[in-house]
């Protein structure tokens, strides 16, 4: 898999006379996914614009509903667990990182995880 | 439930304090769709403990809490509702069954035109609940109810629908079907009479020169057509329409899905205009004699496991129109001073394929691969005048996407390979031409995630009569404040005016033709270049709860060449390049406000300043509004469950003056005023939907019956010298009524 993988690529860029680009060796495509605590779209844009602006990260996607966040980065760029700890920064519990109580306040009511109830409100993809 | 819970935040915005209960009626549905009441339903307070329950009639009453702003709803089998507690009777709420989540789709109701807020380009997107507005047999008639795009038409005889947008006409756009040039060349006239609207699932309207993946031709925008897909569409379609003149038209689709993975589909459309139609006594048809056969197979392949998609289409089209004076018979008079007449009879043959690859590991990456031929072949005369046509096109296009370092920062790149040959004739001289153009395009597309996103993409093109050129294309959103959005872009665009086919209607007049050579190689006259300038502002509000949506957009677009079509001497047409200077500004107003529940108000203003240098002085362009008003109603009855919904739509359009070409040559009885009054047209419809699957429309067009007294020039002498049908600034056609029904499975 990984093989035909490459080859194509090789093949691709070969074909646009790409320059420059380094096209993935292994580690410099880590896929990974993990657990972090939200409720709605407001919640997705924030995981994802924090953990995007690190460096290393290429891509993430967080599922409303399984609440698995799936990212792509480049291993020699970053670890893990700084993106668990950004994310935390921005007010998300992950599975080995808690927001701080201050910073999950600030919150915006519909986002407050912590509280089951808030998953019945009005998540507004307007917000 | 989302409709209902509007409903509900309706008028009352504030509320007053104190001891007030807040009652209503919980209702569900038995399995002979009857109303029921639910009793024991918990009603709760949102976030609280504090709640009810409801008695044998459904009906609760629970003490207002100012802390707390919404109730939940919820019962065993049902889904759960929350509701915004803002007034002491909730009325009436209906719960929805669990099981019947499959079937009933739960979504905020989107306006079926949709102006983006975080789209980069300023894309207009058209999706097929619009197309249901109005009759929109085919897609010229289905911008009728919007705003972006003015449907004029071109001409008193042909009854083709001319496309303009920013001031410039249907040939400054680029058209194309999911992504692939498509009314390109010969089909410029009558192509958008070609793609049926009841295939089209959706349209996305880019006002400016918009990407560079799809080409250079583009100048004031890009007009893009999905059509239905195998794999998602219903499995069938049926369609009917007719009108008070004897027009006929059906649509049918059919779709099979061989697995989740593979499908096919079917689609067919017929039409037939049978009326003999001279409300005007001109002696000469208002609309044409017609009938088309349009056929489409498309296969639709999918993979998602390893990334693969796949389309695969075959479209053959057959199309003949008869036009001209109502006593014109083509076997006796045809080539003769019996009577004037024209057959435009058109056979078109499309086969088109996709490949496309997602990496499976790498989301961010794809390439894609589209292939399209096409022959199209006219044949026609118009009185004396012959005019054949055959437009043979190849495309490709290879395209590869990927991110440099993070999908912060994503490109486009790719190959493109155009071939088209003309084989024309003109009055028997031939005009043959082929064309073919290599190029290479990067695009490059950065958001900040925050306020700022941009594309700015290039392309090079090697053109054997255009020669190599650079098209650069800028775009850019910047976020001001909530809710708004600030556009900028540039951009070049570059064409070769196919002066005959783009300009056929010149036929139907007694003008001679003039083409002034200015050494090129496109019917010797030069390219035509452009560049368009655009800034755009839009802001989503909400206003007592409803959205409100204001957009501004100005555009300049500046030609530094261009071919010149100059009606002024009513004895004549010239092409000839430009000398001078030539500009169309156009500024844009939109409102898209819900007035009240379900009645949608959609109000536009457009200003239009189109000046061109022609050789007899600077003018501004003839048949052109300076102003133009749009404003279209639109109300729907409460979707209830499983039951029937009324819908209504009423558009104006106000036509402000039009300057009309210079007629003062001719004697007096074949001369025009300078300009022409200002008019309206109303076009309205009512559908009725009984169920799910069958529905009902009628519809009126052009309701106030404004038409143009004079159509035709000298039209008791169709072989004399002041013969021209091409001066029309008003419709030909009065008010025209429409029955049909729909039917899906």
């Amino acid at each position: 898999m990984i093989n035909t993988n490459n080859s194509f690529k090789a093949l691709i860029v070969t074909l646009l006379l790409f320059i420059g680009f380094n096209l993935n060796a292994q580690d410099k495509n880590k896929k990974i996914s993990f657990y972090v605590k939200g409720n709605c779209e407001m919640c997705k844009s924030r995981i994802e614009k924090a953990s995007l602006k690190l460096k290393g990260v290429k891509y993430v996607s967080w599922n409303i509903q399984s609440k698995e966040l799936n990212l792509i980065m480049d291993e020699n760029k970053c670890k893990v667990i700084d993106i668990k700890k950004t994310i935390a920064a921005v007010g998300h519990d992950t599975d080995e990182t808690v927001a701080d109580l201050k910073i999950y306040e600030a919150l915006p009511e519909c986002c407050k995880y912590r509280d089951p109830n808030s998953i019945h409100m009005d998540h507004g993809k307007s917000h | 439930m989302r409709l209902l819970k509007t409903f509900f935040l309706s008028l009352f915005t504030s509320l007053v304090s104190g001891q007030i209960n807040i009652s209503g009626t919980v209702l569900g549905y038995s399995n002979d769709r009857k109303e029921i009441p639910l009793s024991d339903v918990n009603i709760i307070w949102l976030n609280s403990t504090v709640g009810t329950s409801t008695n044998n009639a459904g009906e609760f009453s629970i003490p207002f809490k100012k802390e707390y702003g919404k109730i939940v709803i919820s019962y065993v089998g049902y889904q759960s509702d929350t509701i915004v507690a803002n007034r002491p009777n909730l009325g009436k709420i209906w719960l929805r069954p669990d099981k019947e989540l499959e079937e009933v789709t739960v979504q905020k109701k989107l306006n079926p035109i949709q102006k983006s807020l975080f789209n980069i380009q300023n894309v207009v997107t058209v999706d097929s609940r619009e197309m249901l507005k109005a009759a929109c047999c085919n897609l010229s008639e289905s911008f009728e109810t919007n705003p972006s795009v003015d449907v004029n038409i071109s001409d008193a005889i042909t009854g083709a629908k001319q496309i303009q947008m920013l001031g410039l006409n249907s040939p400054y756009l680029l058209f194309t079907q999911e992504n692939m040039p498509f009314i390109r060349g010969a089909s410029q006239i009558y192509g958008m009479s070609f793609i049926p609207g009841s295939w089209v699932e959706s349209i996305q309207i880019t006002k400016g020169s918009g990407s560079v993946l799809n080409g250079f031709e583009s100048i004031s925008g890009q007009i893009n057509s999905e059509l239905v897909k195998p794999l998602t569409d219903k499995k069938l379609f049926l369609n009917a329409y007719a009108n008070n003149y004897e027009r006929f038209e059906i649509n049918t689709r059919y779709n099979y899905k061989f697995s989740e993975n593979i499908g096919t589909g079917v689609y067919l459309h017929a039409n037939l205009r049978n009326g003999t139609i001279d409300k005007n006594s001109d002696s000469f048809l208002d609309t044409p004699l017609s009938k088309q056969i349009n056929f489409m197979n498309r296969w639709q392949f999918l993979d998602p496991k390893k990334g693969w998609i796949s389309f695969l289409n075959f479209q053959y089209l057959l199309d003949e129109k008869q036009i001209g004076q109502e006593d014109f018979n083509p076997k006796r008079d045809k080539f003769t001073n019996n009577n004037w007449g024209s057959e435009v009879n058109t056979d078109r043959l499309d086969v088109s394929a996709k490949l496309g690859y997602v990496f499976p590991e790498l989301p961010y990456q794809s390439f894609g691969l589209q292939t399209a031929f096409s022959n199209h072949a006219q044949n026609s005369y118009y009185g004396f005048n012959h005019y054949d046509v055959q437009h043979q096109s190849f495309y490709s296009n290879f395209l590869f996407n990927s991110i440099i370092g993070s999908t912060q920062h994503k490109f486009k790149t790719g190959l493109s390979y155009t071939y088209d040959s003309f084989d024309e004739s003109v009055n028997s001289e031939d005009m043959d031409r082929s064309d073919n153009s290599v190029g290479g395009f990067f695009e490059y597309t950065y958001d900040n995630l925050e306020k700022l996103s941009f594309v700015a993409g290039i392309r090079i093109d090697s053109h054997n009569r255009l020669n190599t050129f650079i098209t650069p294309r800028l775009h850019l959103r910047y976020a001001l404040w909530k809710q708004s959005s600030l556009r900028f872009s540039i951009g070049r665009g570059k064409r070769a005016a196919n002066i005959f086919a783009e300009n056929q209607q010149m036929f139907a007049s007694s003008r001679s033709i003039n083409i002034i050579n200015n050494s090129g190689n496109i019917y010797t006259l030069q390219p035509e270049i452009a560049w368009n300038y655009g800034v755009g502002f839009i802001q989503k509000l909400y206003i007592n709860n409803r959205s409100f949506d204001f957009s501004i957009d100005f555009n300049r677009i500046v030609f530094k060449d261009q071919v010149l079509i100059d009606w002024e001497n009513p004895r004549e047409i010239s092409f000839y390049n430009l000398t001078g200077k030539s500009f169309s500004n156009s500024l844009q107003i939109d409102v898209n406000y819900e007035i009240i529940q379900n009645l949608d108000i959609r109000a536009t203003y457009k200003n239009y300043n189109v000046e061109l240098d022609y050789n007899s002085g600077s003018k501004t362009k003839p048949l052109q509004s300076k102003h133009r008003f749009f404003v279209n109603l639109n109300y729907e009855t409460l979707k209830k469950y499983r039951e029937g919904q009324w819908r209504m739509d009423l558009t104006v359009n106000w036509q402000g003056r039009q300057r009309l070409p210079n007629t003062s040559e001719n004697p007096a009885p074949y001369r025009l005023p300078t300009s022409s009054d200002a008019y309206s047209i109303v076009n309205g419809q009512l559908t009725r939907v009984l169920n799910e699957k069958f529905e009902i429309y009628l519809g009126g067009e052009n309701i106030t019956n404004t038409t143009q007294k004079i159509a035709i020039l000298g039209a008791e002498d169709p072989f004399g010298p002041y013969f021209d049908s091409t001066l029309l600034y008003k419709p030909v056609l009065g008010h025209t009524y429409y029955l049909g029904f729909r039917y899906k499975l």
